[in-house]
């Protein structure tokens, strides 16, 4: 081979050498840029635990609050929710609690709650992320035993946040990771430590 | 004598000669402009491209002069806003200006486009143009939902979170995606302001790079017509079409008449109209965003309740989700989905021109679904439009090819 003669091999081996190369250093460098978008340090402490005292919630009555910004329902069931939860067990679409990443495994049960007193669960439908609203009445003629509904799409969830079936919400109302601290005294965002 | 040759036909000397020695000025302004040959018998259709452009000059003006007053933060921007609208001197009309603004985009970019469905416009040379502008068409679509985040009302806050939550209906990364994209574990203070960066600096960016593109691939191809004809199938001996009149004086001339009874339009909604009886700035906005209560009566702006409409007809999140999205995407697919030879409605059969009217139809219908409650009839109503929506592109390539369509001329016509 004379000194001028192209080697297309060797300038094709090249050409890709070159761009792999490019091409893994704008990766490298993409991830500081999208790591910058992620929770920051601030967000993540602003996100810390919240304790929520039980003592001023009466019975059949629903607290407000926010923890990381989202809206958290706290619920004291009454003996007759409780007693209700199980009447309309026939319109849920997962009334075990079957989608592990909706609750804790501890709020796995009938009543979706660590004490089944207290409903804990996201105000956050799980279609589109509108607050549902409370309609805790009754009303036998529309097979209604009380619960939450969401004023944007109609998805409609029962006393234990659980979904009906045949409404565009997917999914049953997110349970928060909680813990009790005392009998009067809830932690919203931890439940490592005594439960 | 060579030299004198390559010189004719620019300027002898001064400063245009000096500029042109070093940049293609007058060469470029030949090309694009006084030298660009578009049909003779642009009809008014063809009106709505430049009438685009001056609603994105219109917004980024009035926009960098918002900016000047708006803060980005969560405890501060609805403040700010009513600071622009009642302090600030005209901040009011600069506002409206915007808020109009975005809402005439869309009413003249959707006539843009329903253009090119009538005439044919995408069809073959002119895919690319088409294809880009459907990009400018997403792009637009992303910008105008971040822009309605930024007045932080009730509405802002709760369309976008239902907006965002549809990225949650994306299997396995969905949850992680919501997260990413609002910075944090709710809409917060982090959401607004990266929002605000994507509205005032990416997306624009963005958005007037693809304009170009659009306009150098159309000047490229060059612009269809009311018939449908190539102008360039029959030129004069000077090599200029014998249908063409050049861009400028007279599509200018033309244009600017347009583009005056377009601003009085305009200003007679900014001066007497400017929320459009809660359409262009609905009423929920007017109070300062509320995390602990969603609207009683939540919709988009009317430009996205044609898609809202078709997201709510499916009863499940991750179906209703891709079938919004694919009815987005599925207009980018026209010029290959549509086979007839013909590209004017002019020379179509029946078969088109009742799936255009039906197309038409149904989308003004899911529009107005968009905005009624998610209820009854409604729900029948929008799942049966939908219907229509989709069977409009999917049967697209056998009634295009079927439809009986009349014989093209020669050049073209006035009055056909």
């Amino acid at each position: 081979m004379t000194e001028d003669a192209v080697d297309n091999n060797r300038r094709h081996f090249l050409t890709l050498a070159t761009g792999a190369v490019g091409v893994a250093g704008i990766g490298l460098a993409a991830v500081p840029f999208l790591s910058s978008l992620k929770p920051s340090a601030r967000a993540q402490a602003l996100g810390a635990p919240v304790e929520v005292p039980l003592s001023t919630i009466e019975p059949g009555q629903m607290a407000r609050v926010l923890w990381r910004g989202k809206l958290i329902f706290v619920l004291r069931r009454d003996e007759a929710m409780l007693a209700r939860l199980a009447d309309g067990i026939h319109q849920l679409r997962d009334p075990d609690s079957g989608v592990v990443e909706q609750q804790p495994e501890y709020a796995a049960n009938d009543t979706r709650s660590v004490r089944p007193e207290y409903l804990v669960v996201e105000g956050s439908c799980t279609h589109l992320g509108c607050a549902p609203l409370e309609d805790f009445e009754v009303r036998p003629s529309e097979d209604w035993h009380g619960g939450f509904f969401c004023p944007c799409h109609g998805s409609k969830f029962d006393l234990a946040g659980r979904v009906h079936k045949g409404v565009p919400a997917p999914l049953n109302l997110r349970v928060p990771p909680y813990r009790f601290v005392r009998d009067d005294l809830i932690l919203i965002g931890q439940d490592t430590g005594a439960a | 004598m060579a030299r004198a040759k390559a010189e004719v036909g620019r300027p002898t000397g001064g400063l245009l000669r000096w500029i042109d020695d070093r940049f293609p000025l007058t060469k470029t302004l030949k090309y694009h402009v006084t030298e660009y040959y578009a049909s003779k018998n642009f009809n008014i259709w063809y009106v709505f491209g430049v009438l685009s452009f001056v609603v994105l000059v219109i917004q980024i003006v009035t926009g960098i002069f918002l900016t000047m007053n708006y803060k980005p933060s969560a405890a501060e921007a609805f403040a700010s806003v009513e600071y622009i609208m009642r302090d600030v001197e005209w901040g009011w009309l600069i506002r409206y200006m915007h808020s109009t603004g975005a809402s005439f985009f869309f009413i003249v970019v959707y006539l843009h486009m329903f253009r090119a469905m009538l005439y044919g416009s995408y069809k073959k040379p002119r895919e690319l143009v088409w294809v880009i502008g459907m990009l400018i068409f997403f792009v637009l679509m992303a910008e105008a939902f971040a822009g309605y985040l930024l007045p932080w009302g009730q509405m802002s806050y709760w369309g976008a979170q239902v907006i965002i939550s549809l990225f949650g209906a994306i299997p396995v990364v969905g949850d992680g995606l919501v997260e990413f994209i609002k910075g944090d574990y709710s809409i917060s203070d982090i959401t607004l302001n990266r929002f605000f960066a994507l509205h005032v600096i990416a997306l624009p960016l963005l958005l007037i790079a693809l304009v170009f593109v659009h306009i150098v691939a159309l000047h490229e191809v060059g612009s269809s017509n009311p018939d449908g004809i190539e102008i360039k199938d029959h030129k004069g001996p000077d090599g200029v079409p014998l249908d063409g009149v050049a861009f400028h004086p007279y599509h200018t001339s033309k244009d600017l008449l347009y583009i005056v009874i377009f601003l009085m339009i305009f200003s007679a909604v900014v001066f007497f109209a400017p929320e459009m009886g809660g359409f262009f700035l609905e009423h929920a906005n007017f109070e300062p965003a509320n995390v602990r209560a969603t609207p009683e009566h939540i919709a988009p702006v009317w430009y996205f309740t044609p898609y809202y409409a078709i997201l709510r007809a499916v009863p499940d999140k991750l179906g209703g989700a891709m079938l919004m999205a694919v009815a987005v995407l599925l207009p980018l697919f026209l010029p290959w989905l549509d086979k007839a030879r013909v590209r004017s409605i002019r020379y179509r059969g029946w078969m088109y021109k009742s799936a255009l009217s039906l197309f038409v139809v149904s989308f003004i219908v899911l529009g107005w679904l968009g905005l009624q409650p998610s209820e009854g009839i409604y729900v029948l109503l929008a799942r049966i439009f939908t219907l229509i929506y989709f069977l409009f592109f999917v049967l697209m390539p056998w009634y295009t090819s079927i439809d009986k369509t009349k014989p093209v001329p020669d050049r073209v016509v006035y009055n056909a």
